[in-house]
């Protein structure tokens, strides 16, 4: 690996958090590069360690790579979403899990440089394909994004505006359905049955994130893609989400970003871990936490890294 | 250890201290640097207010005198048909001829004659011929009525001509000034709102000249400006904004719709007069030509804010609707135009604000001709507000300085109305996000 690479991706990386911090001398990188070599010397052989298959797969990821513009944000990514399973992606911050799930509903698009390439597959679908229904896809692959974004809207119409599109409710009765038990899967029910008609915008950081979640499973997507759906919520309102992704697990299949392992150690069938745009290890949640096979991981899951 | 810790706490506080003490002060000049320049801009405006005030409020009465009018037979209709064409094509100006004769039975004399018959307007006749033709059996009665007087007159009633002055340098004289004084003396003199000023079109007379006609021709002007450039500078914004292709030929378009933006509002008037009148051949001094010159002058302005407006919309807001599945064109019509409205709303009211107050451009297409009539329709020959004010501004006499301050005064109110509701659209359409 050239120093150059590194300082390229230390860069990347402070430049996410922190544009101010000074970069390391020249020499205190080249060590760093000796140390990763020698660590991540089967990296490149075996890229990831592990199997990522899953045996009964709804989407199927093969060589994934995404450019924005001249940097590479994942490199060779392979990895299965199986039926009625959570996988949990983790891995330090701008390793690019967001990236990822982003691929997998064609959320890149909205990017001018972004630029995803590989044979993604939902059911045997071509994702990536140009001729594929971009609209279509979105409502099978619903996505609760990193940071909360409600419409400017009530919070009736938050939850209702995905299900109107689509046409699933023929009257009003139905959508009204749709919403309060959709509100009441994300655990918001409570919390707003006497303010539907409030802006979804007033409320709190945590009910915000909810009401998104409640709008994502209004459409009863087939994949479920979560990005830190937690990360503004207390304990109660986690436990509940946790909950509820235990409970859609049963129909859907669901692909969950976090920075807690503790989360992903509860909720999560497989585990995938990421780092600088690879996928280091997949395997069984039990696997990668208790007996990691890759260093990387280890240092990761150990708490001795990012 | 503690000490010493505690010590360089001190000299930290101690330097916190100093700079807070040069950064409060930085902070008070600037304040009142900026509270300087806002008083010193607002003082601006209220000379401006004042002056105009205080030079035109004048204009919103007009002096009338009491006439006691015999409806003559003889004068009106004397072959006693009642026809209309005899009735609308009779003397009027005779009858009031004789009311003021019968005043002053003394005066005598061509030259004394007419300076006494100069004193009441000469749109005395009109008021007499519309009310003779609104009903036909006022004929051969006796009315007391209170009729226009004479700019002039009007003007000393008002305090503005100067009898100290001598005679020759006056346009009112002695002998005029002493009937005046007498009707005020039998109490035949007074100020009465000046409706016609409202309703009226141009005219040589100042005390029947109005902004009637200029006023619609501006309304009509507007309404054609609104109807075109909004909804097409809109509809530009959103192709600009969420489905052109980026590549040369949008930029291309891009630089020339802000450089449209920036060209002088006369050059418009040209390419209207050109392509408008020249080539379409529609009708010179036309309000609907105003409003299409004026619609090319608003467009780049509501383009420009409206893409501003788009583009201030939130990218989680996109990305949240294509999420659930939104088309394209979903995102955009569910979302981001109902958000960017308000600003859309706001840019093209200004833009309207501003088209409303020019009038170098439709010089150009001949809105500057002296219009009598009221224009019925957008295709009525008709001059606009800014226009109205700068042919009074023109002319010599002294009743014309007053109307072209209250025209001023009516196209502020106009300006700040629609300013008024720029802010009120704003708030009301404002979300948070
Ligand atoms: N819109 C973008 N334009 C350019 N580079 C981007 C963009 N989005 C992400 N990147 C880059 O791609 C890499 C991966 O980013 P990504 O958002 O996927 O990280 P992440 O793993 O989700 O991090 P976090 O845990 O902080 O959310 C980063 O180096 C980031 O700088
Ligand atoms: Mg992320």
């Amino acid at each position: 690996m050239a120093v150059e690479a590194v300082r390229q991706d230390i860069t990347e990386e402070l430049g996410r958090t922190d544009n101010k911090v000074d970069l390391p001398s020249m020499s205190e990188l080249a060590s760093y590069v000796a140390d990763q070599d020698t660590e991540s010397g089967s990296e490149a052989d075996s890229p990831t360690v592990g199997d990522y298959t899953a045996a009964d797969p709804v989407m199927t990821v093969r060589d994934c790579n995404v450019f924005y513009g001249d940097t590479h944000a994942l490199i060779d990514v392979n990895l299965d979403i199986g039926r009625n399973e959570v996988v949990a992606l983790i891995g330090p911050s701008g390793c690019g899990k967001s990236t990822f799930i982003r691929c997998l509903n064609r959320m890149n698009d909205t990017i001018d440089i972004a630029r995803v390439t590989g044979d993604l597959r939902l059911y045997g679908d071509d994702i990536n394909a140009r001729k594929t229904d971009v609209v279509l896809l979105r409502a099978r692959v619903g996505m609760v994004f990193q940071k909360p974004n409600p419409f400017p809207k009530s919070v009736y119409e938050n939850v209702a505006y995905g299900p109107r599109l689509h046409g699933l409710a023929s009257n009003r009765a139905e959508l009204d359905e749709i919403v309060q038990t959709s509100l009441e899967r994300a655990g918001l029910w409570d919390e707003v049955k006497d303010r539907l008609e409030e802006p979804g915008t007033g409320l709190s950081g945590g009910q915000q994130q909810r009401l998104c979640i409640a709008r994502t499973i209004a459409v009863s997507p087939e994949v479920i893609l979560m990005d830190e759906p937690c990360s503004a919520l207390d304990p109660i309102a986690t436990a509940r989400i946790e909950d509820l992704i235990d409970e859609l697990s049963q129909n859907y299949a669901i692909a969950i970003v976090t920075h807690s392992m503790q989360q992903a150690a509860r909720v999560s069938q497989r585990t995938a871990y990421f780092h600088l745009g690879r996928v280091i290890e997949v395997d069984t949640t039990d696997k990668v936490f208790t007996n990691p096979g890759h260093k990387l991981t280890e240092d990761y899951v150990t708490g001795r890294f990012g | 250890m503690t000490s010493a810790s505690s010590s360089s706490q001190d000299d930290v506080l101690s330097k916190v201290r100093a700079s807070l003490d040069r950064r409060y002060k930085r902070e008070r000049r600037f304040r009142l640097y900026g509270a300087a320049s806002a008083i010193l801009g607002l003082a601006f405006v209220a000379i401006l207010f004042a002056s105009i005030f205080s030079n035109g409020y004048t204009a919103f009465w007009q002096t009338h005198v009491q006439l006691d009018i015999y409806f003559d037979p003889d004068i009106i209709d004397p072959d006693g048909q009642r026809d209309p064409q005899a009735l609308s094509g009779a003397n009027y100006t005779k009858l009031v001829r004789n009311a003021m004769a019968e005043l002053f039975p003394g005066v005598s004399g061509r030259r004394d004659r007419r300076a006494l018959n100069g004193l009441v307007s000469s749109g005395a006749a009109y008021e007499l011929r519309r009310m003779v033709l609104e009903d036909p059996a006022v004929v051969g009665s006796k009315r007391t009525l209170w009729l226009a007087a004479d700019d002039e007159v009007d003007m000393l009633m008002k305090g503005y001509i100067d009898r100290n002055v001598p005679q020759s340098s006056r346009r009112i004289k002695d002998n005029q000034i002493g009937w005046i004084d007498e009707l005020v003396g039998q109490d035949r003199v007074r100020q009465q709102f000046n409706r016609g000023f409202f309703t009226s079109g141009d005219s040589r007379e100042p005390e029947l000249a109005g902004i009637g006609g200029a006023t619609k021709g501006s309304m009509y002007m507007l309404i054609v400006t609104f109807l075109l450039s909004f909804p097409l500078g809109i509809a530009a914004a959103v192709y600009l904004e969420e489905f052109a292709p980026r590549n040369r030929w949008v930029d291309l378009i891009e630089v020339n719709i802000n450089n449209l933006a920036a060209v002088p509002s006369i050059v418009f008037g040209l390419l209207g007069l050109a392509v408008f009148i020249n080539f379409f051949g529609l009708p010179r001094s036309a309000p609907v030509v105003g409003g299409l010159v004026l619609t090319l002058m608003t467009l780049p302005t509501i383009i420009i804010a409206s893409r501003a407006a788009i583009t201030a919309v939130p990218p989680s807001v996109r990305e949240a609707a294509l999420g659930v599945g939104a088309s394209h064109m979903q995102m955009v019509f569910h979302h981001v135009v109902p958000l960017a409205m308000p600003g859309m709303l706001t840019g093209a009211i200004i833009g309207m604000a501003r088209a409303l107050g020019e009038s170098a451009p439709l010089l150009m297409i001949g809105m500057i001709a002296f219009i009598v009539e009221v224009p019925g329709t957008p295709f009525d020959p008709a001059t606009a507000l800014p226009v109205q004010v700068y042919l009074w501004a023109d002319s010599p006499e002294r009743a014309f300085v007053e109307r072209t301050s209250a025209a001023i005064m009516v196209l502020l109110a106009f300006l700040l109305v629609m300013n008024a509701a720029a802010i009120w659209l704003r708030k009301k359409f404002e979300r948070r996000w």
